[in-house]
Order: structure tokens, then sequence, then C-alpha cells
């Protein structure tokens, strides 16, 4: 079954490469991989769906935290995470077809984003379900180009935040409330020793 | 202060004291900036061979061994002297040159993208683009390469930036990185379980590999096994933690360890496995041997726990920190009657050994010596805290399973078998420490891999000894092919060996040979006697088998 790591690293030259190359090297599948910065610049979010039994999905999560530019690897697991991807798809239509192909679009909630006079391209966004059934359905249309984004997903809620720290350090978002309390009451103890003074 | 000149002092605030290393124009600046400091240059004959001795260097002194090549050609001869050191965990810091920046990937004279090609083998490498950054990179690159599991990291240095101004120098006092923070302390609730699940085994057993040298945990370990008579055994990298003829130390294991070791492994209730990987060539079917068994690993590096085999109780940290720790705790346990049957299988694995010894012999061509008999008069002749350099081959195997290690270092190329390794790590080892005697024992196939560096311990005059065991074959793979391809020999003869003695002639090398039995310790006597660099050729039947 594909399992969805999310890994944030920081924005070096060559992490990419170091990552894929680590994946490709050590015989792990890569069944797609997405990259793209995190809300702090300084950051890449990559985002890897791949497959393996237990043993190699540990060794995954081990040998990838292991990289020096990776701050922090996590799995995000299916039922706690929403994932999404983008289908960009380019059909072959004769005038006669095309309202076909425009209303199952529609159904799908996929946008025409390019006409010409024999062809239409739809922008499909969703889980990798949804786009697989939207392809199927157009098996009877002739498919010209296809591109696919691969998956970026995001844990669901705020318990599975995954904090960037202004100094870098990532945390779960349990543990950097308490960070920030603790702060909190140090900065309070100061500011109690300053007025007594 | 350009740029150049900022890494020397950098090599300087870190305590680097020799580098080995050959120039190219795009690494002239740094030599340039070399000759006004305080580091020593030793002037190698191959790059490859510069790498090799860093890490001889690193293993004896257990600091951060450092080398330097110009760019392209010469930073991918590092490349193999890099890889040996990623596979056995040796810190290293690579320095190449490289061609100016703005003209990289333009495939220019002498451009090679080494970090690219190293990727896969270093622990991390760092491209510099900033002269401003040279202290910043300096500083992490020595911490991560001498830290948690050490290993080689590479600093490629283009020449625009070693000749760039780099401003006001100022070295980092402290280290901060974010993603980088190896676990030293284990954990205690899981030292505890360790010492619960030790108290509840009957056949416990210690496996030890090189992360207990890279630790330096040496003396810890063997209190350990002292403290509750535990028996040990090792893996190749392990070797010398205890010394050989220690009553609880039971041999190195694997498909070429010995027969006793494997079969304390196999016997055993509960594996300690500490600072090893659980290798193909220590644990050939990990599957099997782990089978009912309790299996503790402690391991500095948490990927290899459970790569091979799942751990029956994971530890992860510094190996000296964590037996301090674990010195704390009583455990009681009475090993006594497995101890007593594992003696019974080492004198009788011992017996056996000497009467196919004394049946070999009369099989012997003439003029030819015993190899494994020799190796190990030669460990007793040697001084106790001698060191040894073993190459790869049969000469290893011979080595790792008769040369006894008392008080030294035993130094081989484990985990990528780099043929040549022997004569440039003892280099390595002999520069480091010049009054401590160093041989370097090799096949005479390993030996003219690297013998170039004849030409360096010349010219630097350094001490070391060289016993070459000739076959005029690849002993391990001649070997291989009669047993697995019918006696069909290919590429593994090589006839007309160069006379030895003119080689030792031409590098003013005291020479000496051996073809008779007779003649072993008094040779020995005489070629390990004075400090004058020697080579000692000993005469070996091609058909003898490892």
């Amino acid at each position: 079954m594909d399992r969805v790591f999310q890994i944030i690293v920081d924005n070096t030259s060559g992490v990419l490469s170091r990552i894929s190359g680590l994946f490709s090297r050590r015989g792990y599948n890569i069944e797609s991989i997405t990259a793209g910065v995190t809300a702090d610049p300084r950051f890449t979010r990559i985002t890897i769906v791949t497959s393996g039994d237990e043993a190699i999905l540990e060794q995954i999560e081990k040998q990838v935290a292991k990289l020096i530019d990776v701050r922090d690897v996590r799995e995000l697991k299916p039922e706690e995470s929403v994932y999404r991807e983008l289908a960009m798809v380019k059909v072959k239509v004769s005038a006669k077809e095309r309202e076909g192909v425009i209303s199952l679009s529609n159904i799908f909630r996929a946008n025409i984003i390019d006409v010409a006079p024999q062809s239409l391209m739809i922008e499909i966004v969703g889980g990798q379900d949804k786009i697989d059934a939207f392809l199927d359905l157009l098996e009877g249309y002739e498919i010209l180009e296809l591109a696919r984004t691969g998956i970026a997903a995001l844990g669901r809620g705020i318990d599975r935040v995954v904090h960037i720290e202004d100094d870098g350090t990532v945390r779960g978002w349990t543990d950097h409330m308490r960070a920030l309390e603790e702060e909190k009451k140090l900065q309070q103890k100061k500011n109690g020793k300053k007025a007594r003074k | 202060m350009n740029g150049a000149q900022s890494l020397v002092k950098c090599l300087e605030k870190e305590g680097v004291e020799k580098l080995f290393g050959y120039p190219g124009v795009a690494i002239v600046p740094f030599f340039d900036a070399l000759k006004d400091s305080s580091v020593e240059e030793i002037l190698i004959r191959q790059e490859q061979n510069a790498a090799h001795a860093a890490g001889g260097y690193a293993r004896t002194t257990g600091k951060v061994g450092v080398c330097v090549a110009t760019s392209g050609p010469g930073a991918t001869n590092l490349i193999t002297g890099i890889a040996t050191a990623f596979a056995d965990s040796i810190p290293l810091v690579c320095i190449t040159g490289q061609v100016e920046s703005h003209l990289l990937g333009n495939d220019v004279f002498q451009e090679a993208d080494v970090s690219g090609a190293c990727e896969s083998f270093v622990k991390y490498s760092y491209i510099v683009r900033d002269p401003a950054d040279i202290p910043r990179i300096v500083k992490e690159a020595f911490y991560i390469a001498g830290s948690g599991r050490k290993g080689p990291v590479l600093i490629d240095f283009p020449m625009d930036i070693q000749l760039a101004e780099a401003g006001k120098f100022s070295y980092p006092k402290e280290i901060s990185m974010r993603t980088y923070k190896p676990t030293v302390r284990g954990n205690g609730k899981q030292i505890k379980n360790v010492c619960l699940q030790l108290s509840k085994a009957k056949k416990p057993i210690l496996c030890v590999g090189g992360g207990v040298h890279l630790s330096g945990a040496e003396k810890e370990i063997r209190q350990f096994a002292e403290r509750y008579q535990l028996p040990v055994v090792s893996t190749m990298m392990g070797i010398g933690v205890m010394p050989s003829d220690h009553p609880l130390y039971f041999g190195m294991v694997g498909n070429n360890g010995q027969s006793y070791g494997n079969r304390a492994m196999n016997e055993a209730d509960l594996i300690m496995m500490v600072g090893a990987r659980v290798a193909d060539r220590s644990v050939s079917q990990p599957g099997l041997v782990m089978t009912g068994k309790v299996l503790i690993h402690i391991d500095v590096d948490p990927a290899e726990i459970g790569k091979i085999t799942g751990a029956t109780t994971p530890l992860v940290g510094d190996i000296r920190t964590i037996f301090k720790e674990i010195e704390k705790h009583e455990i009681t346990t009475d090993t006594s009657a497995f101890l007593r049957k594992l003696t019974e299988y080492k004198t009788q694995a011992k017996q056996d050994k000497q009467i196919a010894s004394r049946n070999n012999m009369r099989k012997r061509a003439p003029h030819t010596i015993d190899p494994a008999a020799f190796i190990h008069t030669l460990s007793n002749a040697m001084d106790k805290d001698a060191i040894i350099t073993v190459d790869v081959g049969q000469n290893q195997m011979w080595a790792c399973a008769n040369f006894a290690v008392r008080e030294g270092l035993f130094l081989t190329s484990g985990g990528f078998g780099s043929m040549g390794y022997a004569l440039p790590a003892a280099m390595g080892a002999q520069i480091a420490e010049k009054d401590r005697q160093v041989v370097a024992l090799c096949g005479d196939a390993g030996f003219q891999m690297t013998m170039m560096e004849l030409g360096t311990i010349h010219q630097y005059k350094v001490p070391m000894k060289v016993v070459i065991l000739q076959n005029h074959t690849l002993g391990l793979v001649y070997q291989y092919q009669k047993l697995r391809c019918e006696k069909r020999y290919t590429m593994t003869e090589m006839d007309d060996s160069p006379h030895f003695e003119c080689i030792a002639q031409a590098y003013e090398m005291e020479y000496y040979h051996i073809s008779e039995e007779s003649e072993v310790n008094d040779v020995l006597r005489e070629f390990l006697l004075d400090d004058h660099p020697a080579i000692l050729v000993c005469d070996v039947d091609p058909e003898e088998m490892a």
C-alpha cells in the first residue's frame, strides 16, 4: 500500500538530489515526489509517496532522518491527513464529443482551462482516487497528454501542525505550545525579579 | 585574508597537525596559505592514498584525518579512499580544489562534480560559495565527521573563493546545528531493560564491532566482560577490542571467522551487538542466527538498528557513555557452564587446526612457509602496543584468524575491502606516532596497487615496515576460482612479479626474504629491530587456502 511521508528540509542546494538519491540507492520506491517552499521560506516541504513493508518503511524514516539537511520526517497517515493532487489532461475531441467531456468534467468539478478546435485541456484537483476515476471515465476518448503533479499533503487539524520555530527547531503543535508557555513563565520570572529590584 | 588563508586558519583552530595531500593548480592557493601555518603537509604519491593515510592517522590518533586534493582527476582519485572511510565510519575531512565558481557546470579543464559523485558515501558535503561561510563550514565539517556515527565530510573549494577576500576572521566557538544532533546518552529505561535481560539470560554473548574502537570504549567493554564473565566475539572491525589471548575472547565471527566463535553465537540465548551493524560478512544468515534469541543492539546510529534484523532491545547512543552508565547497575548472571562449553570448543578447534597445519606442511611446496603460523609468530615478535595494518585478500583472512593483538591496533578495510589499503594506512599511522612500531601486512598484489607510496616513505623517512606475502596470485580470487570455477584461473596469476629486492633498493629500504620456516624467527627479529623502513617478502604456496 502507498504511504505518504512529509519531510521538512533546509533549503540548501542539492537537498532534493540527496533525498531522491537516497531512495534510489537503497532501492526504495518513489511513487511520487513533490517539493515546495513552506510558510517559512528557509525551509522546503517534500512529500514523498512510497511503498514497502513495515521494515522498509521504518528504514526509510530512519535513513531520511539521518540526512543532515533534514529537520523533520513523519508519515502522514491517510485517516489523519488530506492528500491532494492536480492533474492536467489534454483530450482529443471533435465538435460532437466536446459537450460530453465538458459535462463529465462538471460532475468531477474539474475545470476546462484550454479549448482548441481539436482538443480540450482539463484541470482536476483531488485525491488520487478521484483523479484515477476521472481518467477511467475518459477512456472512451483519446487522451493526448497527461501531467500529474504528485501528491501534496497536510495533517488534519491543529494538533498535527508541524511548527517551525523562529530558530529553526521543528516541533509538533503541543510541544510548540508547551515551549511557548515555558518561555512566558521564564519571562514572568525575569520581570518579577526586575520588579523586586 | 583570503578564503584559502581562512580555511588554513580554521584547520589550525581545529587542532590539525598534519594533512595528506597532492596539489594541482585549483588547490594551489590553499597550499600556498599552508606554508605560513603550523599544519604540516605530507605529499603523497596518489590521492587515493591520501585518504587511506588520513584514515590510518585518524584511527591511530582518534582525531579527524585530513586529506587534500585538486579538482577533477585529483578529486576522483580520492573517491576510493573516501568510500573506504565511509564504509568503516572513519572520520575524515576531505578538501578538494574546484574550478572557479562561474565556470562550474561548463565541463572546463579538470572539472568534476565531486560532491555529486561522492554523495552516497560521504556523511555530508559542502561546496563553498562565499568565503565568509568558511569558518562555519569547517566547524560543522569537523563536528559532523567526528561525532555520532563518524565518517568522511567533503569540502569542495572553488579556486575563486580561495582567492576572494574573506573579511575579518572569527572562528565560531560553539556549534548549533538544528538538524544534526547525534544521541550520546542512552535511554535510561532501555539501559535498565538491558541489565534485566542480561540477568535473565543463561548463555549471553557480546559481539563487538568497530564502533567500540570509534567510541574509545575498549576498556569499558573489557571491564564489563570481565566483571560478569561474559564471552566476547568480534567482527573484523572489532578485532583488538579484546586481547586475542583473553580467556573470554572467542575470536572473529562470520564466514571468514573462527568456527568456535560462530558456534558461540549460535548457541547463545542472548546476543549483545555493540557497535556492529550485523553486516553480511559477519552474520551471513541473520534470520537463522537470531531466531529464538534476545538481541540487544547498541549503536550510535539508530538506522543500523533493525536494518538487517529486528532487535528485542534497541539502545541508541555512544557506546562508552552507555557502558559507563550500565556499570552503575547490578547484573546477576552465571555464565560458568556456557563458558566451559565454549572454552572446550575453542581448545578443540585449536587442536584440530594444529593437526591440519601439520598435514598441510607435507603438502606445501618446497621453499614456502605457513602463512598462518608466520602471522602468529609475527604478532608475538612485534611490540605489545604495535600497530598492524592489514590489506585485503588472503593475507587479511590469515591475519584475522592468527594475528594476536595485545595492546596494539589492528587496522584493516573491513566494510569496503579496498586492496592497497595497508601500505598508505600504515604510513598514516606511523606519521601519527613516530615512536610506535607500525607494520603493514599485504599480499604481493595489494602491495603493487599502492607501492608508489614507498616514495613518500622514503621522502619523509617514515620508519615503517612492510611484510609482503608473495604467492604470485590474487590469492583470494584464485582460491575462489579453484573452488567455484573448477580451477579455471583467469586474471589471477601474476607470474612475473617484480624483484622486490630491487624495489627496496630503489627506495633505500632494508630488504629481507623468508622462504624457509627455519628462517622465520631470526629474520623477523632483525627485520623489526631498528627504526629504518624495511620490506620483508615471505614466499607462500599459491595453493595455500585461507
